[in-house]
């Protein structure tokens, strides 16, 4: 792998930039692995890299339909946090905040993380009841959240519009300082380069289309689009396709796919300091280190696969933010787009073993998955190198929706579903 | 934004309409009898098509019934619009 550093940029820049290599070798698919990952997204990629840097799992393969974080990573909003209520998501949440916070230098990649605040603002009575439900729930977990009046949350963030003759005042406000954003192409790119250089082969272009088992119904080989390849452990981490790609296994799972849609402007000067959410008029916004102003909302009503919505979500969306930020109402968008999500019922994430002896999914992630990648990952790598799972995901298994262990996550995304 | 017809007023836009899930799941008649598999299997599980998906819609603003649907969630195609009660229809080429 090649370094990149200050001085290698000024070394090769000498030499034209001519020396560069890709970031990652064009695999082509073995006939037998140790584990394979199906699905090349942030998820899937930081996994592989887990399982070959913390569990020494190198002769690993990430399988991916299409092409390196084309998938939800490249369609979020890049939102990251941990502010969440219950003990079982700020373990997992913060567990990935925690990573976070060097992966730049652990992936010798610029992830462009920037812990600049995420505040989630309250309208109502209701609203500001469920924050300080939330500031003190995340204190008592260690979790940085802290209550603003509406003044201290415009002098966190001038562009809001704090009067009161508007149709949802703003009563409030809760702040994360530690969260932020972070470049979601430099995640999968960071990921699938230090992977790589570990010895796992990143196959794009190779679909998943079958499942093979052996007499005792454990994994023992994976039908792709590009040949047959043998292993006894599959992780799969196929987002809003993981029904589909689970189903050829004869495994179903409580979820259900739908599409979220984001939206940004033309690209202006540093204007919008923070990530501003909320819940309650149903938008959240961030400025892109480009000047893309990103703003996201809640999901379509209708399940699909289409990657795409109806503009009437974006444009409600649009009447909140211009609302909230009046200077922003001349704005023009400069592009949609849609992202399958895979939802579950109680919109926390399934990280866990399966029926199927060899099969460990990771989904679920519904609106709000960009922000755990790393410990996601993690956890998931942990999971599928012991065949067991790591403390912090244990309560995300399958069986809590028959036994009733719900993780009940209102606040997993920050706009109601 | 989708074009629904709803089976008692026509076509609208979705914006008129609620959303309802997947159709064709009955509540058990007698949930004391089911065992917490069969319960979470009524309760959370759903077939999440990739495809032709049978589902429910709501006319929440106009006449406020429910009614049915199938549709191609590849495409967010309509293929048919039937009442609440009449079986799924066979769709012309055997697609179930």
């Amino acid at each position: 792998m090649q370094r990149y550093s200050a001085l290698s940029i000024f070394h090769r820049g000498l030499s034209g930039h001519e020396s560069w290599r890709p970031q990652w070798r064009r695999a082509a698919p073995k006939a037998a692995y140790d584990a394979v990952i199906v699905g090349g997204g942030g998820h899937g990629l930081g996994t592989a890299y887990y399982l070959a840097s913390v569990h020494g799992l190198t002769n690993i393969a990430v399988l991916e339909k299409g092409w390196v974080g084309g998938g939800n990573t490249g369609r979020n909003t890049t939102i990251i946090r941990s502010n969440y209520l219950f003990d079982e998501s700020a373990a997992l949440y913060n567990h990935a905040l925690k990573l976070w916070e060097d992966l730049s230098q652990v992936l010798n990649y610029n992830v462009m993380y920037s812990a600049r605040g995420v505040m989630m603002l309250a309208h109502n009575v209701h609203d500001v009841q469920v924050a300080k439900r939330h500031i003190h729930a995340n204190r008592c977990n260690g979790v940085d959240n802290e209550w603003l009046t509406p003044e201290q949350a415009k002098e966190f963030c001038p562009p809001l519009n704090i009067s009161d003759n508007i149709r949802y005042p703003v009563l409030g406000a809760a702040l994360q300082r530690r969260g932020g954003t972070a470049r979601h192409d430099a995640v999968a790119w960071g990921y699938a380069r230090a992977a790589d250089a570990l010895g796992v082969d990143i196959i794009e272009n190779c679909e998943v289309t079958g499942f093979r088992k052996d007499a005792h119904g454990a994994i023992e080989a994976v039908e792709t689009s590009r040949g047959l390849i043998t292993t006894r452990k599959v992780g799969v981490v196929a987002a809003g396709n993981t029904s589909a790609v689970m189903r050829l296994a004869d495994v179903r799972l409580p979820l259900e796919s739908f599409p979220l849609q984001a939206l940004v402007s033309e690209p202006v000067k540093p204007a919008f300091p923070c990530v501003v959410m909320s819940n309650t008029i149903h938008a959240y916004i961030s400025q892109s280190d480009k000047g893309e102003l990103v703003i996201g909302a809640g999901t379509d009503a209708y399940t699909s696969y289409t990657q795409r919505g109806g503009l009437h979500i974006n444009t409600h969306t649009l009447d909140a933010i211009c609302e909230l930020f009046p200077m922003f109402r001349r704005m023009q968008m400069l592009r949609n787009w849609g992202g399958i999500v895979d939802v579950t019922p109680d919109r926390s994430p399934i990280i866990a073993k399966t029926p199927v002896k060899g099969l460990y999914v990771n989904c679920g992630w519904g609106t709000g998955g960009f922000k755990a990648t790393p410990g996601s990952a993690h956890v998931f790598a942990h999971t599928i190198a012991n065949d067991e799972p790591h403390p912090i995901n244990a309560p995300f298994n399958i069986e809590r929706f028959r036994d009733g262990f719900l993780i009940d996550e209102a606040a997993a995304a920050a706009v109601a579903h | 934004m989708l074009q629904i017809q709803c089976p008692y007023c026509g076509v609208r836009p979705e914006s008129e309409f609620a959303y309802g899930g997947e159709a064709h799941i009955a509540r058990p008649t007698d949930p004391s009898t089911l065992n917490d598999d069969q319960w979470a299997e009524f309760l959370y599980m759903r077939t999440n098509t990739k495809g032709v998906h049978a589902e429910r819609w709501r006319h929440a603003r106009g006449c406020n019934r429910f009614f049915n649907a199938l549709r191609d969630t590849t495409s967010d195609r309509f293929l048919a619009f039937y009442r609440t009660g009449e079986p799924r229809p066979v769709l012309a080429g055997g697609k179930p």
